[in-house]
């Protein structure tokens, strides 16, 4: 009779492993930077193409770091959501305008919303590279010191927040 | 419906097919296009992810081979250059997983897994052995009458 459950415990195993190997999401590759120092950078910025942004021009505050590009179509889920941030003043966001035309850019700012204190322009998405980006959008918050606490891969959606505001708070009283 | 449905369905099963080619390379220097594409080999595509970004034309595929290009020209190592990738998109970068303690698993699972059944495999043969061994041989008399039965002379005696 105990050897009948042999195959049965077999089977168990396997349905457990597939069940956990089948609700990971392979596109959500963990960021190694989280915890380091944020990657630097001297970009011109998009709306002003003499003028520069540098992370270094942001110690001292919390602040969150938005690739973003006007092809992106899953950048305008977030958007609504970037703007409401941004409309509350719960942290300023920067954005990095990656791999796009500066003038698709701006359009798209333009008829969206800017949510932005002011965009970098990466056009040949070397600084995203740097940043360990593979997809568009992507979201790092950076502490005073300009270390990166978090980062979200894909749109930010409204359950993000829950771990989003306390973060910044807590961030912010470091 | 109309007819142009089913003909771009075939078209978009086929699209994937477009990326099968290897990434040509361009021509401007063969030998550094060649260390480029060692190089790349390493590299795990993050947008394609079964592939390497020297088998890739994903955009993102070309951007780090152009990236793996520069630092060449640089003068870094191979190893340097990985060095960077993993810090920027981690171990899952490198084509071939490290060996470290969170992939032995993944490393020597099989071989654990041959040990296993090996082992099972020894024990189960042991004790058929054994039940061989204890199988109780059969008298003079028993025999008579295992032969008797299988002759089918005696039907009906049950006892």
């Amino acid at each position: 009779m105990k050897r009948a459950f042999i195959p049965l415990g077999i089977f168990v195993t396997l349905v457990v492993f597939l069940w956990i190997g089948l609700s990971l999401n392979p596109r959500e590759v963990p960021s190694p930077l989280v915890g380091k120092p944020a990657p630097t950078f001297r970009l011109p910025q998009l709306h002003d193409a003499s003028k520069t942004f540098s992370p270094e021009d942001m110690r001292g505050k919390v602040w969150l770091l938005n690739v973003w590009a006007s092809w992106c179509a899953t950048c305008l889920q977030e958007h609504p959501l970037l703007r409401e941030m941004s409309r509350r003043n719960i942290v300023p966001i920067y954005g990095l305008n990656y791999k796009d035309k500066r003038e698709d850019g701006i359009a798209w700012l333009n008829m969206h919303g800017d949510p932005y204190v002011l965009a970098a322009y990466d056009i040949e998405g070397k600084v995203g590279i740097d940043w360990g980006v593979y997809g568009v959008p992507e979201s790092f918050l950076i502490d005073k010191a300009g270390i990166i606490r978090h980062k979200v891969i894909g749109a930010i959606k409204p359950e993000d927040m829950a771990l989003l505001l306390p973060l910044i708070k807590e961030l912010n009283d470091e | 419906m109309n007819k142009t449905l089913p003909f771009a369905l075939l078209l978009s099963m086929l699209l994937p097919l477009a990326h099968a080619g290897e990434a040509v390379p361009t021509a401007e220097d063969p030998a550094l296009e060649k260390r480029v594409m060692e190089v790349s080999h390493n590299l795990r595509c993050l947008v394609c992810q079964n592939q390497t970004i020297a088998d890739s034309n994903a955009e993102l595929a070309v951007d780090l081979r152009n990236q793996v290009r520069e630092k060449l020209k640089q003068g870094e190592s191979e190893k340097e250059i990985l060095n960077y990738m993993v810090s920027r998109y981690g171990d899952f970068v490198l084509f071939k997983p490290l060996v470290k303690s969170t992939t032995w698993l993944l490393w020597f699972g099989p071989l654990l897994l041959v040990v296993l059944g090996v082992g099972v495999l020894i024990v189960m043969l042991r004790q058929r052995r054994k039940l061989m061994g204890q199988a109780q041989v059969m008298s003079a008399e028993e025999h008579v009458r295992a032969a008797s039965l299988l002759s089918g002379k005696n039907k009906g005696d049950r006892s």
